[in-house]
């Protein structure tokens, strides 16, 4: 009896060292590749914020109002040529 | 038997060496055993001692909820920037690298290093808060031992100073310190967490080991604020501030339909981005903080109770001559004579006498009643930090002086956003709903209040004030939409009594009459370019504020845009085209 267990508790305990060897390696593998994409998304939210400002910015009020009245030449019509439809 | 030949020393020395050997192997066994009771029975020690050389707690730092208008625009939004802060004892061993990090911190070298020695005794000190991501990482890329990165959000307003007031501010740790960050910091703030991590000698991290408190970022708030309508009323202000040289002013624009807050501005403003140029006294919010006099705009509420009452209604004549009225000790008057008028030449030529004959001929609960359903003297539902209640005086304490005064507006306090919200009550015809700063999604069904008899009959009496000939609000027209309003004009109660030299400039209203859509209110404080009248300093501002407004939110014309002379009372014809032009 003893003769067949020991070596199977032999061979067991070598497979589940190797199994924790590669849970292990598979954990620092996948943590490694974890903080790559923690690192791509925090790039992606500074970008999309800088974006958000960036537009803001050029689509602020005085500034689309400026665009329009100086390059575009643009002007509220005057009430007697507006024309009001009724839906 | 060169060995044995050793052995043969004399017995008085080999004692000697058996002492030896003894003590040799005693210390053995002492190092075996101090070796297996340390990896087997007591290993949580090495663990630790390993563990204080290589883990870190690292503070995960929340991200604040972004603060958006009602269509999304971006008012005020969170950025990460890096914060470069040193471990003074590590870097203290390194002092030949100060020089390079004093230049790329753009930081002056004395001082650098006088910061440094002053907390050798600290394990953290912060060099520069708030760096570009950028820059940062070049600081980093330098490799100077004991330098580290903190990650942490800056707070933008995009919107700079048209939305400052609302919006208020944050420090610099991103705790909301003034206005809607404030009132809000809880549902923006999020939960800073923290990680347990193990990092290398040169201060990479290197392993997760356990989440301590997990974080939790922050949550997106939508105001109700129409950024397109704010900054026209930022705009239209400014520009009636510089033109009347006044000191002071607020806008408030509200949805009578939902109580939502549309626009709120106030001058002076200031740039919530700018943290080092901040004069406390503009942070306030005067729209809601400061409460003012509000003269004649008051006069309505006083009429609304008299029709509530039953005792007026529209074909009920006031008989004002001889053009003054004396209360007590004192005498209040008319700039005319207007002899016997109805009310609502009464509110157009905002009579006093007219305006005190009502008053004294009601009750003063009934009226004390109807302001306190009109929301004077109790602050709004609006949760703004420090809004202030205004001033409404118990009823019990009225006397007929007090009574008279109160009714073209002195003797009680509004804020400008309760006066707003008053009028917001008549454009729904009665229907009192929570002032909101934050988007409403489905109308609140709101609290009756009125009668809808009697703020249909006073809206419109009060678009004679608009339209009648040589009435005091005709520069609150807006083409093409009926306005009911009513002009203002109030001295500013000084110490001791009123100055007469400094007014406020107030016009209150709703427009389209026959619908109200939106009720505004303009206070403008002590204009000093010669006008100072409502009609003449704040009454063109609402005309261009709403009559913009209007236009933006698409509310359909309820009078052909070259308008009407009389009081009108045909309703709009389909595909009008005008040809006159405006009076």
């Amino acid at each position: 009896m003893l003769v067949f267990a020991v070596p199977l508790l032999w061979v067991g305990a070598l497979g589940s060292a190797a199994g924790v060897i590669y849970c292990k390696h598979r954990s620092r593998e996948m943590f490694v590749q974890l903080e790559q994409l923690n690192a791509r998304r925090d790039n992606l939210e500074i970008e999309w914020g800088q974006l958000q400002l960036e537009q803001s910015a050029w689509s602020t009020q005085a500034f689309v109002e400026r665009v329009a009245n100086t390059k575009l030449h643009m002007a509220m019509p005057p009430p007697k040529e507006i024309e009001i439809i009724a839906p | 038997m060169k060995r044995r030949h050793s052995f043969d020393a004399p017995l008085s020395f080999r004692w000697r060496a058996y002492v030896l050997v003894a003590l040799l192997v005693c210390c053995a066994g002492g190092l075996v055993y101090r070796a297996v009771n340390l990896q087997l029975v007591d290993h949580t020690f090495l663990a630790k001692e390993g563990d204080a050389r290589f883990s870190r707690v690292v503070q995960i730092t929340a991200h604040r909820g972004t603060i958006t208008d009602r269509y999304g625009e971006p008012l005020a939004v969170s950025t990460p920037v890096d914060s470069i802060w040193v471990n003074p004892k590590e870097l203290a061993l390194a002092p030949e690298e100060l020089p390079r990090l004093a230049a790329a911190l753009k930081l002056d070298r004395q001082e650098l290093a006088r910061r440094v020695t002053s907390s050798l005794d600290r394990d953290f000190l912060y060099l520069a808060r708030h760096r570009e991501p950028a820059e940062a990482e070049r600081i980093k890329a330098l490799g100077i031992p004991g330098v580290y990165l903190s990650r942490e959000y800056r707070r933008y307003y995009p919107s700079g100073e048209v939305a400052g007031h609302i919006l208020g501010f944050t420090n610099i740790d991103d705790a909301g310190q003034e206005g809607l960050e404030l009132a809000f910091d809880h549902w923006l703030a999020g939960e800073n967490g923290a990680k347990r991590v193990i990092q290398d000698r040169y201060g990479h991290i290197v392993q997760n080991v356990e989440s301590i408190r997990p974080v939790r970022p922050g949550r997106d708030l939508v105001l109700s604020i129409d950024l397109r309508i704010q900054y026209l009323a930022y705009r239209e202000l400014k520009a009636a501030i510089r033109d009347q040289r006044a000191v002071a002013g607020s806008i408030v624009v509200l949805d009578v339909a939902t109580g939502e807050v549309l626009a709120m501005v106030n001058q002076p403003a200031y740039n919530p981005n700018d943290r080092d140029h901040r004069v406390p006294s503009v942070y306030r919010n005067r729209a809601a903080t400061d409460m003012f006099e509000p003269g004649s705009s008051m006069k309505p509420f006083f009429v609304a109770a008299g029709i509530a009452a039953g005792k007026y209604d529209e074909h009920s004549i006031i008989d004002t001559s001889p053009g003054f009225i004396k209360v007590g000790a004192k005498i209040f008057e008319d700039e005319h004579n207007l002899g016997a008028v109805n009310i609502a030449t009464v509110l157009a030529k905002s009579s006093n006498v007219g305006m005190a004959h009502i008053a004294l001929s009601l009750p003063p609960l009934t009226i004390w009643n109807t302001l306190t359903r009109f929301g004077f003297g109790q602050v709004t539902t609006s949760g703004f930090p420090g809004e202030s209640a205004g001033l409404l005086p118990q009823s019990s304490q009225w006397r007929p002086i007090g009574i008279a005064t109160m009714s073209h507006g002195y003797g009680l306090g509004v804020t400008p956003l309760q006066l707003a919200h008053a009028y917001a009550i008549l454009g729904t015809h009665g229907i009192s709903r929570p002032v909101s700063f934050v988007r409403v999604d489905s109308p609140p069904a709101g609290q009756r209040v009125l009668d809808e008899r009697v703020c249909v009959e006073l809206t419109h009496m009060l678009e004679s004030v608009v339209v009648a000939e040589g009435a005091t609000g005709r520069r609150a027209a807006i083409p093409g939409y009926r306005v009911a309003g009513k002009t203002g004009t109030a001295w500013e109660a000084v110490a001791g009594g009123y100055s007469t030299d400094h007014y406020f400039a107030v016009f209150g209203g709703v427009a389209p009459a026959t619908n109200p859509r939106l009720a505004a209110l303009v206070v403008i404080n002590d204009p000093s370019a010669g006008e100072h009248q409502g009609g003449m300093v704040a009454a063109p501002v609402f005309s261009e504020v709403v009559g913009g407004a209007l236009r933006l939110l698409a509310v359909a014309p309820d009078q052909p845009i070259n308008g009407p002379e009389e009081l009108p009372s045909t309703p709009i014809r389909s595909g009008v085209r005008t040809a006159a032009a405006l009076p």
